[in-house]
């Protein structure tokens, strides 16, 4: 059974692209079938992220109006062969994208694969209204700061309205992705912890990707930080949080800071 | 001096958790699953306005989000007279209905 998810956040540059990519490649190498889809049509960046930018013949909006046929468009991966992208148009307005048009795609898609992970553009315009339209699931990526936050539960009603799930009056599962978590910065109270996140989005958690300098290195060399080789802490929040989307359950630990000084140590109520 | 700003500085945190707390719950009113507080906002004002006479201004709609379920706040101030008039009016025409 095929599951279509949304990867949104309402705000830009908080990792929704990094995220699609990781958490598709991590899904991908457990052996299922997956397409991530690129929908912000005029700023593509998904293909980058993935290494595939000089392989994209046929976009989304191609397959949408029927000049090409999806499995022309679809490029596979090279490192991991189940592993799938449908890269949005770079050249095109976003308005060629219809509800009808994208509608019949992730229906397609949906016969051939487990996965489909939808990469929403930034904002609550038209182009993420139609990623999060067909979804069954939705990924929340929000950065543990407030202009984030409050983009995020923006958002979280808009999934909650405007997604045709909700539109039938079904539920739409929604999972909180903490990304660029500092656990540091957040035991000394100068950052939201993730209690507060959660407290104030009620969404359930799926994982805590905490900031990392492999995921820059990744995505210079156009290789998702789960198919790397990278064994650092956010390649493994990744990995975990893909095994979570699976149904495993694993409990998901909040990093602290573990090199506390003597001196923190004493003062660490302050922060508490 | 360090140690001193370390003393004083309790983390800036917890105002933005307080600042967010504040203003969610204000943006949830507004802009929440917009259109169904709106249709539920117009379609009570409507059944109401029937038997009474209210201030639309009066009548104030909420919904708030928590996990698992959104509760649906309806808050409405009915000057006494009104229920009273109201009452009475109601009376003859269950009569009649019966």
């Amino acid at each position: 059974m095929s599951k279509v998810i949304v990867v949104t956040s309402g705000k830009g540059g908080v990792g929704k692209t990094t995220s699609t990519a990781s958490l598709g490649a991590a899904l991908a190498q457990t052996g299922q079938k997956v397409c991530v889809v690129d929908f912000d049509v005029g700023l593509r960046n998904l293909d980058l992220v993935l290494g595939a930018e000089r392989r994209v013949v046929y976009d989304f909006i191609n397959v949408a109006q029927g000049d090409a046929r999806l499995a022309q468009a679809l490029i596979r991966d090279k490192r991991v062969e189940t592993l799938h992208l449908l890269a949005a148009s770079q050249t095109r307005d976003k308005d060629a994208l219809t509800d009808e048009g994208v509608e019949r795609v992730i229906g397609d898609l949906r016969q051939s694969f487990d996965w489909i992970l939808c990469d929403s553009p930034a904002g609550i315009e038209r182009g993420a209204l139609l990623a999060m339209r067909f979804a069954d699931e939705a990924i929340v990526v929000t950065n543990p700061e407030i202009s984030s936050v409050r983009d995020s539960d923006r958002i979280i009603g808009l999934l909650d309205a405007k997604t045709r799930r909700a539109e039938a009056g079904e539920k739409i599962e929604k999972r909180l992705l903490l990304t660029r978590f500092d656990a540091a910065r957040s035991s000394r109270g100068e950052m939201l912890s993730v209690a507060d996140v959660l407290d104030i989005l009620s969404v359930p958690l799926l994982g805590i990707v905490p900031e990392d300098q492999e995921i820059l290195r990744a995505s210079n060399v156009g290789a998702p930080i789960t198919i790397n080789g990278s064994a650092g802490p956010a390649a493994r929040a990744y990995r975990d949080a893909a095994r979570r989307l699976i149904g495993e359950t694993i409990p998901i630990a909040v990093p602290d800071e573990k090199k506390k000084t003597l001196f923190n140590r004493l003062f660490s109520r302050r922060a508490a | 001096m360090s140690l001193f700003r370390f003393l004083k500085a309790r983390g800036t945190a917890p105002v933005a958790r307080e600042r967010l707390q504040i203003l969610l719950s204000h943006e949830r009113i507004a802009v929440g699953p917009r259109d169904l507080v709106a249709i539920l906002r117009d379609e009570l004002l409507a059944t109401i306005r029937r038997h009474v006479e209210i201030d639309p201004e009066k009548l104030s709609v909420k919904m708030d989000r928590a996990e698992g379920f959104s509760t649906l706040e309806i808050d409405l101030e009915i000057p006494c007279d009104k229920v009273a008039l109201a009452v009475q009016d109601a009376a003859p025409e269950e009569a009649t209905a019966a």
